[in-house]
């Protein structure tokens, strides 16, 4: 099998996403850290549409985009499948990728926001909350039923991330328990999966070095 | 294996989204029954049938129903195996979806917005539109059609590029296609059309040039975002 690297940084969700499929399917890969305000040469040619991370190299076969790069992780490598079988199930699971890639947005925009733009974000992650803990999980413990799917890394990379922006934000919390009782114990589910326990970036790093950053922006704007 | 069960569309007659689907349903040679919903007055049906976005199209298959016109798309293509879509190769599938995803958000959604501003905002959106489209030019080269020798998933997922555009570039007062510039896409925008699942299977384009009038007039007097939905 050809070669696999992964470009990006550790502290990216969309990364993350990545990084959570490669190791719940097994794959071996080399992690090419990139440093975002020096831009590479090798990140410029193998993504220079977008010139983001994450790319993964599968030999020198460039995939960009997180989650186009997860179904072509489970598409490639077979075991531990992200997707069910069923032609309805993977369109329902495929939906709700779509909505954490459209709606998720509020949540990066809440990091780089702050007074009436800041509260119009958190209102906007609030009723993308409510749709999901209303549609999208029902009485099932994952969005990939027993075992986590696809799905759960495209929405565990948004809510693991808007738990960190929050603390990072320090305004009224918009994710509480009892508002989102489904999705807070779906959260506590997906992080006690030892596979993403394992590879989720630690809390009080991605804190400090997110209240830098969000300073930084914040100063430039 | 035979699909029995019966297909039910949703549509809007002159979303571009809910004639993806039609294309597709037809190349396959799929029966449907088509219901046309008025988006301006919406339908106790289709917020059943799509409670989260309250949008068409929607494929009912049976008691199942889709939403979203790309996943709707790869739905019918897994249900349905004859003319395959899609290529096989992984790698090649990868491709189909970041052409899909980028085509969606650089070329439909700035053309929408350039329609739908004014001045500065307008020429910006147009700008960027045809930046979108040299990209979409240099993946063309040297083919029929995006899908190779016939028409395939990226083919129909770009395929409103064809007719909803030059309605927007003339409603818009605005060139964005200019052959000169984009012989390639060019040609597959009349080869696509001349598909006789396509040409077939197209809204009346004099109404079309009405009613994105009257759109366009209404959104770029609002105030608004980036994105919108057409």
């Amino acid at each position: 099998m050809a070669e696999v690297k992964l470009i990006g940084t550790l502290a990216s969700p969309f990364v993350c996403r990545v990084i959570w499929a490669l190791k719940i399917k097994g794959i071996p890969y080399e992690f090419i850290e990139e440093d975002l305000s020096n831009k590479s040469p090798l990140l410029l040619k193998y993504n220079p549409v977008h010139k983001k991370i994450p790319v993964l190299l599968h030999g020198e076969k460039p995939v960009c985009e997180s989650m186009i790069i997860v179904e072509y992780i489970d598409e490639t490598w077979q075991q531990n499948s992200l997707l069910p079988n069923d032609p309805y199930e993977r369109a329902l699971a495929r939906f709700w990728v779509k909505f954490a890639e459209d709606k998720g947005v509020s949540v990066w925009r809440m990091f780089r926001a702050k007074g009436e733009e800041l509260e119009k974000t958190m209102k906007e992650t609030e009723e993308m909350l409510q749709t999901v803990e209303e549609h999208g999980l029902g009485e099932k413990k994952f969005f990939g039923g027993d075992n986590i799917g696809m799905a759960d890394i495209a929405f565990g990379s948004v809510i693991y991330w808007l738990e960190v922006i929050e603390e990072i934000v320090g305004e009224r919390v918009v994710f509480e328990a009892h508002k989102f009782p489904r999705l807070h114990a779906w959260i506590k589910n997906f992080k006690q999966v030892p596979i993403i326990q394992e590879h989720l970036p630690d809390w009080d790093w991605m804190v400090a070095f997110g209240k830098r950053r969000r300073e930084a922006v914040l100063a430039s704007a | 294996m035979a699909n029995t069960e019966q297909v039910k569309l949703l549509g809007f007659w002159v979303s571009p989204f809910v004639r993806r689907v039609e294309w597709a349903l037809k190349l396959k040679g799929v029966d449907y029954e088509y219901i046309e919903e008025d988006i301006f007055n919406k339908t106790s049906l289709l917020m059943e049938l799509n409670p989260v976005h309250k949008k068409v199209p929607v494929l009912v298959h049976g008691q199942k129903a889709i939403a979203e016109s790309f996943v709707i798309l790869e739905f019918i293509d897994e249900t349905w195996k004859q003319c395959p879509l899609m290529p096989q190769d992984p790698y090649e599938r990868a491709m189909t979806r970041f052409w899909t995803k980028f085509a969606e958000e650089k070329i439909f959604y700035a053309a929408w917005n350039a329609l739908c501003s004014l001045g500065e905002e307008k020429e910006k959106a147009i700008k960027l539109t045809v930046e979108a489209i040299e990209k979409i030019e240099e993946e063309l080269k040297g083919k029929q059609f995006f899908g190779g020798e016939s028409i395939g998933y990226l083919d129909i997922a770009i395929g409103w590029m064809s007719y909803w555009l030059p309605v927007w570039e003339e409603v818009g007062s605005m060139k964005i296609v200019d052959p000169l510039q984009f012989p390639a896409t060019n040609s597959w925008m009349n080869k696509f059309l001349k598909h006789p699942m396509i040409k077939e299977n197209l809204p009346p384009r004099d109404e079309m040039i009405i009613y994105f009038q009257n759109r366009s007039k209404e959104l770029a007097s609002k105030p608004h975002e980036w994105f919108r939905t057409p």
